[in-house]
């Protein structure tokens, strides 16, 4: 089954149960590394393995860049 | 000598602040911080493009630094709010550096938004510099509400003109008692040097050094004036005049 979810602004269609600690690693970003938004509400570094991807859920995934 | 810059309870060694931005190639960056010598970074929080993935400038950045996030992007103070929010679950500290910018065309800081902004996020316990228009009533506010620094612009943001608000930035060097860094506009160490003259605590720039032929030189460089500035506004300079004052004595000159 799968489950739709938008994330930086693109739809996706992912596997579902899937976690966010699991999203990540398929698009090979490190966990360490990042910042993921999920709906407005931020989560936890060390609750990428508990999320729970779900139908509709709106991500942000962000990282340092650059800046002055 | 005991000249200590002290933000957010932390002893700052380098009153030079680098950003991290426009670098034609990242992987410069450690040089240019260890010839800057500096202790501060600044770092921007952006959404990861898929299409075009980069490494995280933290893989350039050596352990041990203190990072501060700026909230570019965030054209309001709920939008600061956010960033810094999410800056702060990166996991590398509380300092942020709120950046509330709705002018694109002179990137000019909006103090009242920022204002809010830095109420919020300091009784948040973020260590909280605030970029700002020059303004003392501003300056004043984000003091009150928690300020840790503020950071005046001498110039538009990478227009590398320097001092342009000069007369500004010592109102505010009198009369804010936090410290006050000069951040924007400052394109060459001249210009960072007569910012240090003047009593600013440190300055902050970017362009400057990353957008140079030789960013470890004028890191180097800029280090330099820096520091001389400093030297010179501590050891007090003499007065001017409008006419000549003789430097040599002027009796017993010889006879005609």
């Amino acid at each position: 089954m799968n489950v739709n979810i938008r994330v930086n602004g693109k739809v996706e269609s992912v596997n579902s149960p899937k976690t966010l600690y699991d999203l990540l690693n398929d698009k090979a970003l490190n966990p360490e590394r990042v910042v993921v938004e999920v709906n407005n509400s931020i989560i936890k570094r060390d609750q990428f393995k508990e999320y729970t991807l779900q139908d509709g859920d709106s991500l942000e995934i962000l990282r340092f860049v650059g800046g002055g | 000598m005991d000249d200590q810059l002290i933000i957010g309870g932390k002893v700052i060694r380098s009153r030079l602040i680098t950003g991290s931005g426009k670098y034609r190639d990242d992987s410069i960056i450690r040089n240019v911080l260890e010839a800057a010598g500096c202790d501060v970074i600044t770092v921007a929080l952006r959404r990861i493009d898929f299409d075009r993935p980069d490494e995280s400038i933290l893989n350039y950045i050596p352990e041990g630094k203190i990072l501060l996030p700026n909230t570019s992007g965030a054209r309001n103070a709920q939008e600061a709010v956010r960033i810094a929010r999410l800056a702060q679950a990166m996991g590398c500290g509380n300092w942020i550096k709120i950046e509330v910018i709705n002018d694109s065309k002179y990137l000019l800081p909006d103090n009242s938004e920022t204002v809010i902004a830095t109420e919020i996020l300091a009784k948040e316990g973020f260590v909280v510099l605030p970029y700002m228009c020059p303004d003392l009533a501003s300056a004043r506010r984000m003091v009150d509400a928690g300020a840790a620094a503020v950071m005046p612009l001498g110039a538009p943001i990478g227009s590398n003109r320097g001092l342009q608000t000069r007369e500004l930035l010592e109102i505010l060097i009198d009369e804010i008692d936090v410290p006050v860094i000069v951040d924007a506009g400052i394109g060459c160490p001249s210009h960072a040097a007569m910012a240090m003259e003047m009593g600013a605590d440190a300055v902050l720039l970017n362009t400057a050094i990353a957008a140079s032929d030789d960013p470890v030189s004028m890191a180097r460089a800029f280090k330099l004036a820096i520091e001389a500035g400093r030297l010179a506004f501590l050891a007090g300079m003499a007065g001017q005049s409008r006419v000549a004052v003789a430097s040599s004595p002027l009796t017993g000159f010889l006879e005609s």
